[in-house]
């Protein structure tokens, strides 16, 4: 399996850019898609589908795979002509936002597109994803326990 | 005996429609909207969405709405909605020590790498009903400092070091799943831990609860509890690399519990363990209490008390079969009834005819030393 996998650094920054479609609104890929301009000729290769992954954890956080529970999500494949195939798998079950992961997927893997997906469409998404982590680390740090000690009265 | 009854079409769709009605209320308050029960029942989301055993917030939430609020309803019709769907696959294993973490306590080492962060708790409020929620007030904006950074290690791997504490066990790797097939006696595990996940809060808090008091008890200390979020991957075969398909929430509870030892293994601390989708402290804590009790056999102890009787429990910590078991009962049995109370009747008839035929024998015997 892919456990512990080292990916080559095209496969790696493939996959980073798919976790960012996949972690976006719907929206900022509408608006990031439209920003690309005339989009080449594409074709849904897998309609968007709805199903499930078992999602497994770990026995003591560390052991042996147990089965925790499912989550719903979407994929959609796309052929962007001639012959690019964008793919996503997404959290949850919105069925436009797999087809414009895949579409976005598929632009990012051509070389005439890359330069303008990285910028317009994954930067955006990994900075509003970078603020909303930092306030919510910052709102949990406000929560931190400073523990001191108090000497008793006692001599 | 099963016989088909006819009958009560307009009533049941009469029933539906009033229900519909029932759950919109009145008309004269505004409709609740899912988002609006994403984000202010967040908890009521989770708990459907853990014992669901799916993890959609939107699905939870409609489900809620649905089933006015009844949340074992609201489980049932996730679990309902789950079987029309494809499975993919299963994902990577979660990596709670990567978690984006939201809260994270310990109740056994005060001064833990990565620290004490309450977060969004309830503990420490003083339970008193905050009247001023009923009038629409603005909130204020939570307080934010600069986090410090660094990472927070699950506490288990910290005792680890010192060799204190049972360590994880790799496993075959099998993994049991009891939605495709049904739980075989005795369970491993990986079905146990799947079993409890899902299974009803309120039966393992029971459970759990019975073990401090003494049924069973283990001595626990809850070594860690964190919530917060983590990646789930999925490994896609016709891409070669698994890719990122979301953060889900979960809060994790690592239980450290007694174990004086054997003759193989010295005394250390041994460990009961809960995982659960969303903010669900309380269900994960009753989890590591009920994981740990169930494990009895491993450390040489006792079967004594409910909660490590496997049987009695993955059997009953289902809410969906449990209420389907019960519930049923509200289902037609005429004939069934029929034939018991017609038992019944024969049972007294032939208790009274007896009785009679005695007062009769008595009679005569009375009779003829009359007689006599």
């Amino acid at each position: 399996m892919s456990e512990h996998q080292t990916l080559d650094p095209e496969t790696a920054a493939r996959k980073r850019a798919m976790g960012l479609f996949a972690a976006a609104d719907r929206g900022v890929l509408e608006a990031g898609l439209a920003g690309i301009g005339e989009l080449p000729d594409w074709q849904l290769l897998r309609a968007p589908e709805i199903g499930l992954v078992m999602v497994r954890g770990r026995t003591g956080g560390g052991g042996a795979p147990f089965n925790l529970g499912e989550v719903a999500v979407t994929r959609c494949a796309v052929t962007l002509s001639p012959d690019t195939v964008g793919t996503a798998y997404i959290m949850g079950r919105d069925k436009e936002k797999a087809r414009l992961a895949a579409l976005c997927d598929a632009l990012w893997q051509r070389a005439e597109t890359r330069d303008k997906v990285e910028a317009d469409i994954l930067e955006p998404i990994a900075e509003t994803l970078a603020e909303n982590d930092e306030k919510n680390a910052a709102e949990t740090e406000a929560t931190r326990v400073d523990f001191f000690t108090m000497v008793r009265g006692e001599d | 005996m099963y016989v088909a009854v006819k009958g009560g079409e307009k009533a049941i769709a009469n029933a539906h429609r009033l229900l519909a009605d029932k759950r919109r209320g009145a008309r004269s308050v505004p409709a609740m909207t899912v988002e609006q029960i994403v984000e202010q029942l967040a908890l009521a989301v989770d708990r459907v969405m853990a014992e669901g055993s799916l993890y959609d917030k939107e699905l939870a939430a409609l489900a809620i709405k649905q089933a006015r609020g009844d949340l074992i309803e609201a489980i049932f019709l996730v679990r309902a909605f789950r079987t029309t769907l494809p499975r993919f696959g299963h994902s990577e294993p979660l990596d709670t020590g990567e978690m984006h973490i939201r809260r994270r306590i310990s109740a056994t080492f005060k001064d833990l790498p990565g620290g004490q962060l309450l977060g969004p708790t309830f503990d420490y409020t003083h339970r008193l009903i905050d009247f001023a929620l009923a009038a629409e007030g603005e909130t204020p904006e939570p307080v934010r400092s600069a986090p410090r950074g660094g990472a927070a290690p699950r506490v288990t791997d910290l005792l680890n070091a010192e060799g204190l504490l049972e360590v994880d066990e790799d496993g075959d790797g099998n993994v049991g799943d009891l939605t495709r097939e049904p739980i075989d006696f005795p369970a491993g595990r990986d079905v146990r831990l799947q079993a409890l996940a899902r299974g009803d809060e309120g039966f393992l808090l029971a459970l759990g609860y019975s073990t401090q008091r003494g049924y069973a008890r283990t001595h626990p200390f809850a070594g860690e509890i964190r919530m917060g979020e983590v990646e789930v991957e999925l490994f896609v075969e016709e891409l070669g690399f698994a890719v990122t398909l979301g953060r889900l929430t979960v809060t994790e509870c690592q239980m450290i519990t007694q174990f004086t030892g054997s003759a193989k293994v010295p005394p250390q601390f041994s460990r009961g363990y809960g995982l659960t989708f969303g903010h669900s402290e309380r269900k994960s804590m009753a989890m590591a209490l009920v994981d740990r009790a169930l494990r009895f056999e491993e450390f040489g102890e006792e079967l004594t008390a409910p909660a490590q009787d496997q049987e009695f429990v993955l059997s009953h910590s289902d809410n969906v079969q449990a209420t389907g078991f019960t519930e049923h009962l509200k289902l037609p049995h005429y004939v069934d009834f029929q034939a018991e109370l017609e038992l019944i009747r024969r049972m007294r008839r032939e208790i009274a005819e007896r009785a009679e035929k005695a007062a009769n024998d008595a009679d005569e015997t009375r009779a003829e030393e009359a007689a006599e």
